[in-house]
């Protein structure tokens, strides 16, 4: 017997349609090798099928049961609206029983495949980190997505033929979109969760991350429910669709073979951890060379992420503002400027307001710090996302203020000058700074730089961001107000007191 | 096939292969010999470009490991440390899979499974193929198989698509006596076509010194020797010891003798017993022969003269332990 192969094939001459086709073939060819493959073992594996099979044919009849139970209870009291408004949301959650199953299927199909040491013999085949990617995310969230359809079908017939309740189309296709984008997220997350650990149990522990918040969101879209929303549950859907492509993102940046092999990352080194933190965070040079190189260069480095800050909050906040002046008008008693009579007056307003606990240089410098302390906290656990937002918030305050004073018969120029710009000049190149920063933190997230990955990343840049913090932002919040607290009350009185 | 030029990987801060340099030719096998832990198999799976060296290059079968990942990845059998099967999948399955990957043919891709399968015995011969309720071995889930049968499933997906180049991380472990000579004997097969690389990782040292044309002895990341077996034993273990065995128990004088002949050519007696002398020559081509005539002129009656075989694992020893 030989053991050497004769391996040969006969090109035909390829037509441009077969060229097309060799190329997507040879392309994809490798992620559907994966994708039988994984979904094969995933229906060989009755943990996984029994419970699957149990919530697509059980649930249904108990929430068909459940439902119909109900209906006659509340039917005694006249109230069968609630249970009406009752069945779109068990039809959700009777749909994402199963489709919870991705997270555990793409943990094992990830974590498990590096847990059981197969991942190296698959690394060495010539498939590309993309096709191996693409191959197990559509295999994971593939069955329970249809096991939660075929859930929905059943609860739907049962429901019909029972209580002669069919959906509206719309009410159908955005259940099924949430069941569908939910999967995907649960999996794009396992992904993410599976390339930080290197067994099964490790990432089940931090699968939490996943599936709490995932309880949340049907909990709110239950809710939504309820109110007959369903405007909601599509931006909610959207929403989940964005989540999505960050993840996918981080996803196929962290699922290469350089990562999943080349780091072992289950042990926590916590003084490794303390050591990049402090070396980004402390200003080893002294303070000449804090304010002339070193936070210059952090400024350098984020330049795409002070644009994007810039640009949302400006762009943003005007919308908003905009949006907010047409929706919700205030009438002209909102803004007695007969009130602002001397400082005293101004301070009451303020504290009676509730946003200040007094009027004074610290109270303001101790609200704006928190603020922006909690959008670097934000930005981690959403991307940058939460940082923005949080930044946007007061810009659209101050457009939706402004516009409604110009409404009526203030000079909106003047009153912006006096009451925004003085402190606004400085602090609001701060609030950008450090929200710039919290971006930074949640985009390293996204794209974990090659030397130490994420975690290392992470740290490096919440390092930078308390050296941002420190060395420019306190600073300048302090300037700012002080102005607040000392300056712009005068100024109040002088232009606009009566 | 594979030259390797001051390849280096870090990992943070650890060094884990730290400026290797390493040529292994077409038809050669080249034996990576290493305490745990040395940089094996990281260096391994850079060559199979799994990992993305930090310095240095590498090329295997022709193309750059660290830019031409996919065309190594294609040219390279790599057998892993573990087998790593799936354990839900039948042996046919599993090699199917691997091929399907390759991109083989289908045709071919059968034909090669069952020809592997049937070169490391894994498919019983047509004619004795069990019958009734009993499967073909490799239609069975691989979970069902030993440790052995499992390496040897792995063995074939090495070579399923024919590479060039082998890459081999312990390839008779957990395998019975018959079995590891079976997969000795396809690894000489292979060295002799001469078309093919082949780096061997191994513990089993007699294994290695059976196969290799030269080893590699790699400690915390470095190269610290590297040649063919002979000429490492004479740099690290010193001129060959030669063994005299009398005819009867030595006469007095004997010792005194055998130290006067083979003074004169840099030899020295090592040790001695009732019948036995043992003496350390840099080239017993020309003290052996001058001895036995100055004995035999005196009337010593000799039964043998040998080398005493210095094994393999000495020269590791030496090596791993830092004497070198």
């Amino acid at each position: 017997m030989n053991i050497e192969a004769r391996i040969t094939s006969t090109p035909a001459a390829p037509t441009r349609f077969s060229a097309i086709w060799q190329r997507m073939h040879s392309a994809w060819w490798p992620a559907w090798v994966i994708f039988r493959r994984e979904i094969r073992d995933t229906l060989r594996d009755w943990r996984i099928v029994l419970p699957i099979v149990i919530l697509v044919v059980g649930f249904p009849f108990l929430a068909n049961f459940a439902a119909n139970r109900g209906l006659t209870f509340v039917n005694q009291y006249g109230a069968s609206l609630i249970i009406e408004r009752l069945l779109p949301s068990l039809m959700l959650v009777v749909g994402f029983f199963p489709s919870s199953f991705s997270l555990v299927i793409a943990l094992e199909t990830f974590a498990g495949e590096k847990e059981r040491r197969s991942l190296e013999s698959l690394l060495a085949t010539p498939l590309t980190d993309l096709q191996l990617y693409v191959g197990k995310l559509l295999a994971a969230t593939t069955p329970p997505v249809l096991a939660s359809y075929v859930g929905i079908g059943s609860y739907l017939l049962l429901i019909g033929f029972t209580l002669d309740w069919w959906p509206p189309l719309s009410l159908l296709l955005v259940s099924m979109t949430l069941s569908t984008v939910q999967s995907l997220v649960m999996v794009s997350g396992a992904v993410i969760v599976s390339s930080q650990s290197t067994s099964v149990r490790a990432a089940n522990l931090l699968a939490s991350f996943i599936i709490i918040p995932m309880a949340f969101v049907l909990q709110a879209e239950a809710s939504l429910l309820l109110f007959a929303d369903y405007t909601v549950l599509w931006l909610i859907a959207l929403c989940m669709v964005v989540v999505n492509v960050l993840l996918i993102r981080l996803g196929t940046h962290v699922f290469n073979r350089e990562q999943l092999l080349g780091r072992d990352i289950d042990e926590l080194n916590l003084q490794h951890a303390w050591q990049v933190f402090w070396e980004a965070a402390w200003p080893h040079h002294g303070l000449k060379a804090l304010y002339t190189r070193e936070i210059p260069a952090i400024i350098r480095g984020m330049r795409p992420e002070l644009l994007i800050t810039v640009l949302v909050i400006l762009v943003g906040g005007m919308i908003v503002g905009v949006w907010g002046i047409q929706r919700f008008p205030l009438p002209a008693e909102a803004f007695d400027l007969s009130q602002v009579q001397n400082l005293e007056t101004i301070g009451s307003i303020v504290s009676q307001s509730g946003l200040l606990t007094s009027f004074s240089p610290w109270a303001i410098f101790y609200n704006n710090a928190r603020a922006l302390l909690v959008a670097g906290g934000a930005a981690l656990i959403s991307l940058g996302i939460l940082a923005l937002l949080l930044l946007m918030a007061p810009v659209a305050i101050i457009v939706y203020v402004v516009g409604q004073i110009g409404g009526i018969g203030i000079n909106p120029w003047l009153f912006l000058a006096v009451t925004v710009l003085p402190h606004g000049i400085v602090e609001l190149p701060a609030a950008i700074l450090a929200t710039a920063q919290a971006m930074r933190m949640g985009d390293v997230m996204l794209a974990p730089p090659e030397e130490g990955g994420g975690v290392d990343g992470i740290l490096r840049e919440s390092g930078r961001f308390i050296k941002l913090f420190m060395g420019a932002v306190i600073p300048l919040l302090l300037i700012a107000a002080w102005i607040e607290a000392r300056i712009t009350p005068h100024l109040l009185l002088n232009f606009l007191g009566r | 096939m594979i030259e390797i030029e001051g390849l280096t990987k870090a990992f943070d801060t650890l060094v884990a292969v730290d400026n290797v340099t390493l040529t292994v030719r077409p038809g050669e096998v080249l034996a990576l010999l290493g305490p745990n832990g040395a940089g094996k198999t990281t260096t391994v799976r850079m060559l199979s470009a799994i990992l993305k060296p930090t310095a240095g290059r590498a090329r295997v079968a022709g193309y750059d490991v660290a830019t031409q990942g996919d065309a190594v990845r294609r040219n390279v059998g790599m057998l892993t440390e573990a087998p790593g099967l799936y354990s839900r999948m039948t042996g046919r399955e599993y090699l199917d899979f691997f091929g399907q990957l390759r991109q083989i043919p289908t045709p071919e891709r059968h034909k090669r499974i069952n020809e592997l399968a049937e070169w490391f015995k894994i498919t019983p011969a047509a004619k004795t193929r069990p019958t009734g309720n009993q499967k073909d071995a490799l239609d069975r889930r691989l979970g069902e198989y030993s440790k052995g049968m499992a390496q040897k499933i792995a063995l074939i997906r090495t070579l399923l698509h024919d590479p060039p180049v082998l890459l081999l991380d312990e390839p008779t472990s957990a395998m019975d006596p018959a079995s590891a000579r079976l997969v000795r004997d396809t690894i000489a097969q292979l060295r002799n076509d001469a078309h093919r690389a082949i780096i061997l990782c191994t513990h089993n040292l007699p294994e290695a010194e059976e196969l290799a044309d030269r080893i590699a002895i790699i400690r915390q990341g470095r190269i610290v020797e590297q040649d063919a077996t002979p000429a490492l034993k004479a740099r690290l273990l010193g001129p060959a010891l030669m063994e005299i065995r009398l005819a009867h128990p030595s006469q007095n004088g004997i010792v005194t003798l055998i130290e006067r002949t083979i003074a004169g050519y840099g030899a020295q007696v090592q040790d001695a017993g009732e019948n036995w002398v043992r003496y350390s020559t840099p080239d017993p081509a020309v003290t052996n022969p001058a001895l036995l005539q100055a004995l035999i002129a005196s009337g010593v009656a000799v039964m043998t003269l040998s080398e005493v075989t210095q094994s393999l694992e000495a020269v590791y020893l030496r090596a791993v332990e830092g004497d070198v």
